[in-house]
């Protein structure tokens, strides 16, 4: 079967140049970069030109990168990292009024979102900040929630489901006049849109690997030079001991070369998908009846729109979807792999009906003009197809 | 009434002489898969047949609620339980088709969880899995599957379907290996479910199913059964409604009631009425000289009414929600084989309509511990004609 994906917000594919880059770390070049010798300092120096080519897609200097498995881990550590520090090593003394408090938002992926209600069982207080129709946070609220303990801002940069990105300049210094540290979850924007961490006022930046054609489990962590923070994991030296681990070489390369890439080809790369995307996007909106854009009103990664289809369960049209060769999303799945409603999209005011009605189509730099041709061919017409058998749909006629 | 008109439905028989099986469609087939060794041999006798399938197993519930119910380790062996859906899957795998867990832990909470323990709490004893298969596995499970471009749904249950050309309906039957019989649970279906479902076990016995599997070289093909409730942990179903009442904030609490001899006697107390079922001996807390048995239970004065075996034993009563499958509404009272729970010897009985879709159902000799809450369910040899729920 001739298969779409357009799911490029889950994964992408690994670029050829950066596999041809990362391949001779697994046989030929295979010294361990803490090794002294002069195979270990081969794979040395790979990892830290690649260190090199990470700071420079975010404008931070090499010796501020930390190299981590992926975003999961980079968020982890940045949050417990902050509150560890602020928190642990008086904790046994707090009276309660003086544990540390976060900053977050609801629509946080939940790399930050569960890593929050952690710390809360431990008693760190969160704020989750509501967002508007939008995926934005109001910076009123934001200003009004600091309160003396507040140790951390963390708050997303691009939101995965919706691709809408927050003003994280003006979150940026907010938080620095309030003199509390910010860490942004740039996974699903980096590589997508340009960032410079010092005009967003970022302390610390998780990143991701595989979703700007790098390798799976490699990601980075950026740490604002003098930033404070408890380490997560203890082991050997590697990473001046700060995250121990042998390195991943390979990975490590291949996520130097895919920020190289995608440094170069940014803005050549949002011009022609943002293009496609639009397309798409418009294209569903008169084909299907009833269908919306969430999100539509604030900036959002080029790539990305999520649209609700009233009148039907997202989960069908997914799978009805990918029988017919499409591959796209719909909210998050469970251990089991069914689908749970959108947290993200609750959050934002959808009702949990549209919520589930709801279809995530992600682009990326392998998608083509057919390929979104298909997509305007199949999408109405498996919407067409399940409406006619949803109980459902009667009523959104009735509404409108 | 033995003097109104009868139909001793016999002639039906005739109709055996139809091809055993619907005409097989072309076209995709989706196959509600659990896990379990049964739901797993139908894709891989489907795909015998050349035919192509999809697999859809459900989520219906979410193993990490009520955690006081959690024993040690991981739940296992039981359905929706992550060890199950892995094994779909990797049958999915094993036989190359695609496969995709669904959500329905919505509707298996509002149509099946929490009227089970509504129906206890008042006094009833339920059937879960009848109210699964009607209300959601040849529901929203049937209606996904055919949005997605399915034409039928396929399941692993022993009964079979055919289509009675005289009378144009579609007929709900016994499976072939009678031990593994499950028509009981399936008396709910409606026309338009039957025409839209396949149940390819129905001709097989377990063994033969286990040697499909085997020959298919299936992952699961050496698998325990599970008999349980899915969503009832070790089966103790006591300790499950309390749970669920204490999540949903229903306070057991002056539940406590009185345990009364047939003449009013009071004998004993008891910790709620959702602790019995009719015909129940174990259980009630007291010796007395002779062996004494739950004959009924009166939700309003909170009374569990006990007695001796022979006034278990009754002849007459009524049903609810009636849905004849295989025939139409009959217009006279009606001679059959009625089943009153799963594992009841089917007994001569006359069903007389009632109208608003209720029945009385009259055995010929009585039978012992008819209970509020489980199906009364007629045959006509291996023809399931209809069933109703006991009031």
């Amino acid at each position: 079967m001739n298969r779409v994906y357009l799911d490029y917000n889950a994964t992408t594919p690994v670029e050829p140049a950066v596999l041809d880059a990362l391949l001779p770390y697994f046989s030929e070049e295979f010294g361990n970069a803490a090794s002294i010798h002069t195979p270990g300092q081969q794979a040395r120096a790979a990892a830290e030109t690649a260190r090199e080519q990470v700071a420079a897609l975010i404008g931070a200097r090499p010796q501020e990168i930390v190299f981590t498995s992926g975003g999961t881990e980079s968020d982890n550590h940045a949050v417990f990292g902050v509150v560890g520090q602020a928190f642990l090593p008086v904790s046994s003394s707090r009276n309660a009024d003086s544990f540390p408090h976060i900053i977050t938002t609801a629509i946080e992926h939940e790399a930050v979102l569960n890593v929050c209600q952690a710390l809360e069982k431990s008693g760190v207080r969160v704020t989750y900040l509501a967002t508007d129709r939008a995926g934005q946070i109001d910076l009123d609220e934001l200003q009004r929630d600091i309160r003396p303990e507040t140790v951390l801002i963390t708050i997303m940069h691009a939101n995965n489901e919706l691709g809408t990105v927050q003003p994280l300049e003006e979150i940026g210094r907010i938080a620095k006049d309030r003199d509390i540290y910010f860490h942004t979850d740039a996974v699903q924007s980096a590589g997508k849109v340009a960032i410079e961490v010092t005009p967003l006022g970022a302390d610390l930046l998780s990143l991701s690997a595989h979703k700007f054609y790098g390798p799976k489990g490699i990601g980075a962590l950026y740490i604002r030079s003098g930033t404070p923070l408890r380490q997560l994991l203890y082991g050997g030296h590697h990473q001046r001991g700060f995250r121990p681990g042998t390195e991943n070489v390979a990975g490590i390369v291949g996520l130097g070369k895919a920020a190289e890439i995608a440094r170069a080809s940014l803005a050549a790369d949002a011009r022609r998908v943002s293009s496609l995307r639009d397309k798409l996007e418009q294209g569903l909106l008169a084909r299907v009846p009833h269908a919306r854009v969430n999100g539509s009103a604030a900036p959002r990664t080029p790539n990305t729109t999520n649209l609700v289809f009233p009148g039907l369960e997202g989960e069908a049209l997914l799978i009805a979807l990918d029988l017919k060769g499409l591959a796209c999303s719909t909210g998050a799945a469970c251990s089991s792999g069914a689908v749970e409603p959108s947290h993200v999209l609750t959050a934002i005011g959808l009702p949990p009906e549209e919520a589930r009605a709801s279809l995530r189509f992600s682009l990326g730099r392998g998608t083509t003009e057919q390929e979104i041709d298909f997509a305007l061919q199949v999408v109405p017409a498996a919407v067409e197809q399940l409406r006619e058998l949803s109980p459902t749909y009667p009523k959104v006629v009735e509404a409108r | 009434m033995r003097g109104a008109l009868l139909v001793r439905m016999t002639t039906i028989t005739q109709f055996d002489t139809l091809p055993e099986r619907a005409e097989i469609q072309r076209g995709l087939v989706a196959v509600a898969m659990s896990g379990g060794v049964d739901s797993s041999t139908v894709p891989a006798l489907l795909q015998e047949q050349g035919r192509p399938v999809v697999g859809l197993t459900m989520q219906l519930w979410n193993q990490r609620r009520l955690p006081e119910l959690q024993g040690d380790g991981p739940a296992q062996h039981r359905c929706c339980s992550l060890d199950d859906v892995y094994d779909a899957k990797a049958v999915a795998q094993h036989l190359k088709f695609p496969h995709y867990v669904v959500n329905f832990e919505a509707q298996f909470e509002e149509r099946v969880v929490r009227p089970f323990v509504n129906q206890y709490l008042s006094g009833r004893t339920p059937i879960a899995c009848t109210n699964c298969n009607t209300d959601v596995k040849f529901e929203p499970l049937l209606r996904m599957a055919r949005q997605i471009g399915a034409e039928r749904l396929a399941t692993g249950h022993y009964a079979r379907i055919r289509k009675n050309d005289v009378t144009g309906r579609w007929e709900l039957l016994r499976a072939r290996d009678e031990s593994r019989d499950q028509s009981y649970f399936l008396w709910g279906l409606s026309q338009e479910q039957l025409s839209r479902s396949e149940f390819p076990l129905g001709e097989l016995t377990k063994e033969e199913v286990r040697a499909v599997a085997r020959r298919a070289q299936l992952p699961v093909a050496e698998k325990p059964e599970s008999m349980e409730l899915c969503f009832v942990p070790n089966g103790n179903y006591v300790q499950f409604i309390q749970a669920y009442s204490r999540e949903s904030g229903i306070s057991l609490h002056g539940s406590e009631g009185e345990i009364v001899t047939e003449t009013g006697e009071i004998i004993g107390r008891h910790n709620g009425v959702h602790e019995f079922t009719i015909g129940q001996r174990k259980g009630l807390g007291f010796a007395v000289g002779k062996p004494l048995y739950v004959l009924s239970i009166d939700q309003k004065q909170n009374r569990v009414v006990v007695g001796d075996d022979a006034s278990l034993r009754t002849t007459t009563f009524e049903i609810e929600d009636v849905n004849w499958v295989s025939c139409g509404t009959p217009e006279v009272p009606l001679l059959a084989f009625a089943k009153i729970r799963h594992k009841h010897e089917p007994a001569a009985a006359t069903i007389e309509p009632l109208g608003m879709n209720r029945a009385r159902l009259t055995f010929d000799a009585p039978q012992r511990a008819i209970t509020p809450g489980q199906a009364a369910v007629f045959y006509d040899g291996d023809r399931v004609l209809g069933g109703g729920w006991i009031r």
